[in-house]
């Protein structure tokens, strides 16, 4: 799946994530595989990912600027790829 | 960030450590030639369950992702289960290292049914005679026996761990084979001179040629094959092994010991590497963070001897724990250095001193004197 500014995603349920002064590491339990995430603004936006209805807002709600949205889309497609973040089922 | 830089931040340490080591206890049914951490006896001081409890709560407030568990024999211990339990209730992975023997079928279905946890079942050789000749006798069809219960038990894919030796390495394609019959992972770590590892590394240690061979046959297998990030001294002879190329020592790894002490690796169980303890104040997150011997360990190390060598970036010095125990400079060669500048070292020594581990807890060999025989 390629990550666009209209998906809608969460954290995966298996991931745990946890803020070091590089990023975050983050470690999948399912296929026991540790990530590196090595932007603290990827983290932040990562974290807030659920809050918010899709990747576009929550990019803005972090203060993402706009023309390092390309950049936040593909660390998210890569992030999605390894299954840090998923695609959140949207609960009526 | 680049996967160079990435490494820079690594060995200025982490807030919690990727994983921990956590050896359970110093009791051991077997009394392999190996043993990095001279097991055999059960140590009086060893933490009772709520103290293993506690540091597990600890762990997990830290986010500790998983720890590897080991000993001695970890399933020796009778609340080994409640141990497993409450880590997997506080989602902290447990991968642990058992030589098999107490993994009957009806353990077996209980492991099974857990989850967030890895079992690595110890064999040195993929023969009787091979393995038995390190493990002791028995010790293969035990381990054999274990993974036939993990196996009817539907575990799934447990782990097969080989430690290399200068009698295995023309194994590992069987030991490969061997794996993937019973649909398990291979993992494969290199031999340390620590613990009794220490009197018998000159003759299990791989030679220099049977360095290359493993070095080359990683490559060839790549991801499929677990090495615990333990072979990057070989980096030097080319293109990197997969994983992290560092040693992560108290900075991303370290040893929690049956009695709580705190050392910077596994293989290290010195005082000169202890940093501090479980029961010190502030906890284990305390020492982790403030102890001396681990804010020294993430400082930028010199090259020593090694300055010259344009090898540096690769092997990055090799192993401390190696050196150590070899008698080598900590900022020197590693005494498996692919150029041979640790051999060459090692045989121009006039004297040697060799550190002892400060803890030994192996089985007194009984011996019988006069008469009954």
């Amino acid at each position: 799946m390629t990550v666009a500014l209209a998906s809608v995603l969460e954290i995966h349920p298996q991931v745990a994530v946890r803020p070091e002064a590089f990023g975050a590491l983050a470690y999948h339990y399912g296929n026991r595989r540790l990530i590196f995430l090595k932007h603290p603004d990827v983290v932040t936006v990562v974290q807030a990912l659920h809050d918010h209805p899709d990747v576009q807002t929550t990019l803005s709600a972090c203060g993402v600027a706009q023309d390092r949205w390309p950049s936040f889309i593909a660390a998210l497609t890569s992030l999605e790829t390894s299954e840090v973040v998923r695609e959140r089922e949207i609960t009526r | 960030m680049s996967a160079k830089s990435l490494v820079e931040e690594m060995k200025r340490g982490l807030d919690a450590p990727i994983c921990l080591t956590w050896e359970l206890t110093y009791a051991c049914n077997l009394q392999c030639i190996h043993c990095l951490s001279s097991s055999g006896r059960r140590d009086p001081r060893e933490l009772d369950t709520d103290q293993v409890k506690n540091v597990l709560d600890q762990l997990r407030d830290l986010q500790v992702f998983y720890i590897n568990i080991g000993g001695g024999e970890p399933m020796i211990r009778k609340d080994f289960f409640e141990i497993l339990e409450h880590a997997e209730h506080n989602n902290i992975g447990v991968k642990f290292s058992t030589n098999g023997t107490y993994i009957t079928s009806e353990n077996a279905k209980r492991l099974a049914s857990m989850n967030y946890l890895d079992i690595q079942i110890s064999m040195d050789g993929v023969d009787r005679a091979t393995n038995d000749a390190v493990r002791g006798e028995g010790s293969f069809d035990t381990s054999i026996a274990a993974m036939n219960h993990l196996r009817d038990a539907n575990f799934g894919p447990f782990k097969i761990s080989v430690v290399m030796t200068r009698h295995n390495v023309d194994q590992l394609d069987a030991f490969k084979q061997l794996a993937d019959s019973y649909g398990a992972q291979l993992r494969i770590t290199r031999l340390r001179p620590a613990g009794r590892g220490a009197d018998t590394w000159n003759e299990l240690h791989p030679t220099q040629t049977q360095q290359r061979q493993i070095y080359n046959w990683l490559i060839a297998h790549g991801d499929n094959v677990l090495t615990g990030d333990s072979f990057f001294h070989l980096n030097a002879f080319g293109e990197s092994l997969p994983g992290l190329n560092l040693c992560g020592a108290g900075r991303v790894v370290c040893l929690i010991d049956p009695i709580g002490d705190v050392y910077a690796c596994p293989f290290v169980i010195h005082d000169q590497f202890k940093a501090g303890s479980v029961h010190d104040e502030g906890g284990f997150a305390n020492v982790w963070r403030n102890s001396d011997l681990f804010l020294s360990l993430r400082e930028p190390e010199s090259e020593g001897a090694c300055t010259s060598c344009g090898n540096y970036d690769s092997c990055q010095g090799g192993c401390m724990a190696a050196k150590f125990f070899t008698g080598l400079p900590l900022d020197g060669p590693d005494p498996e250095c692919v150029i041979g500048a640790g051999e060459s070292l090692l045989k121009n020594a006039t004297v040697t001193l060799i550190p002892k581990p400060s803890m030994d807890h192996s089985r007194k060999v009984s011996v019988t004197i006069g008469g009954n025989k």
